[in-house]
């Protein structure tokens, strides 16, 4: 998809050649067909109207990503105004001690984490992100919320605490919450060997 | 001495905010005796990464 010539304005056809990827990025986020499509929708309109500034430094891939993620973040922060904490609070205390199960009383973990063999080239592997992407899914939505913004969308954590009115203390929880869920299924579905990787 | 379930929690905190020295020299001498948290950090360090490429 990166074939993008490196200067002139980019053409109507080519930006919609991108919406695939980019509804793909959107839905990982926001979870939501209809929210994620106006996102995508709304990005391409915005790059449309904003093409001649695209220099072409970057790839197309990158500038339209990047405008989506503002997409995402502004309706992050307009679900976070409208949600009510409760669902919020309930997660946090629901999530309390879900993954104590992994580890002995005295602390020790139950079953070690073993090594990931060659864990970079797996991201060169189409099935590893439909896996990564299940994986990802599996998350409580306010701890994805979380988590998207952090890894995804490169917000700080006193942006996300700000955005959603929690602790920092409560931000590092869902943050270690979501980062634990996703290495347990990795392990289980992708490293722990049951998949065929071929 | 840290605990495994503790070092699990702070390598993530890792990930979010500045440690403290001693939280830092605790987890440098946990990592020294435990291979498992050793995995741990690195699959940490890959989720990170992984998210950043997110696809290629």
């Amino acid at each position: 998809m990166d074939n993008q010539t490196k200067s002139g304005p980019i053409s109507d056809g080519a930006l919609e050649e991108y919406r695939p990827y980019l509804l793909r990025y959107a839905l990982l986020q926001l979870r939501d067909n209809t929210l994620a499509e106006d996102a995508v929708q709304e990005t391409l309109l915005a790059a449309l109207e904003s093409r001649s500034k695209f220099s072409g430094k970057s790839s197309a891939k990158t500038w339209l990503t990047g405008i989506l993620k503002h997409k995402i973040i502004d309706l992050f922060r307009k679900q976070a105004k409208e949600a009510t904490q409760v669902s919020l609070e309930v997660e946090l205390e629901s999530g309390a001690g879900d993954f104590d199960l992994l580890f002995q009383p005295d602390g020790h973990w139950n079953t070690w984490p073993q090594a990931w063999a060659d864990p970079l080239k797996n991201l060169e592997n189409k099935k590893f992100w439909e896996i990564f992407e299940i994986c990802a899914k599996l998350m409580p939505a306010n701890t994805a919320r979380a988590f998207m913004m952090r890894e995804f969308l490169g917000s700080s954590t006193e942006e996300i605490c700000k955005d959603m009115q929690i602790s920092a203390t409560n931000c590092w929880v869902m943050l270690y919450r979501a980062r634990m869920s996703l290495r347990l299924c990795l392990e289980h579905n992708w490293f722990g060997g049951n998949f065929e990787r071929k | 001495m840290l605990t495994c379930k503790e070092v699990s929690k702070l390598v993530s905190q890792s990930l979010d905010r500045r440690l403290s020295l001693v939280e830092w020299a605790g987890l440098r001498i946990h990592f020294l005796l435990c291979e498992g948290c050793r995995h741990f950090r690195q699959h940490m360090a890959f989720i990170r990464r992984a998210c950043q490429r997110y696809p290629d």
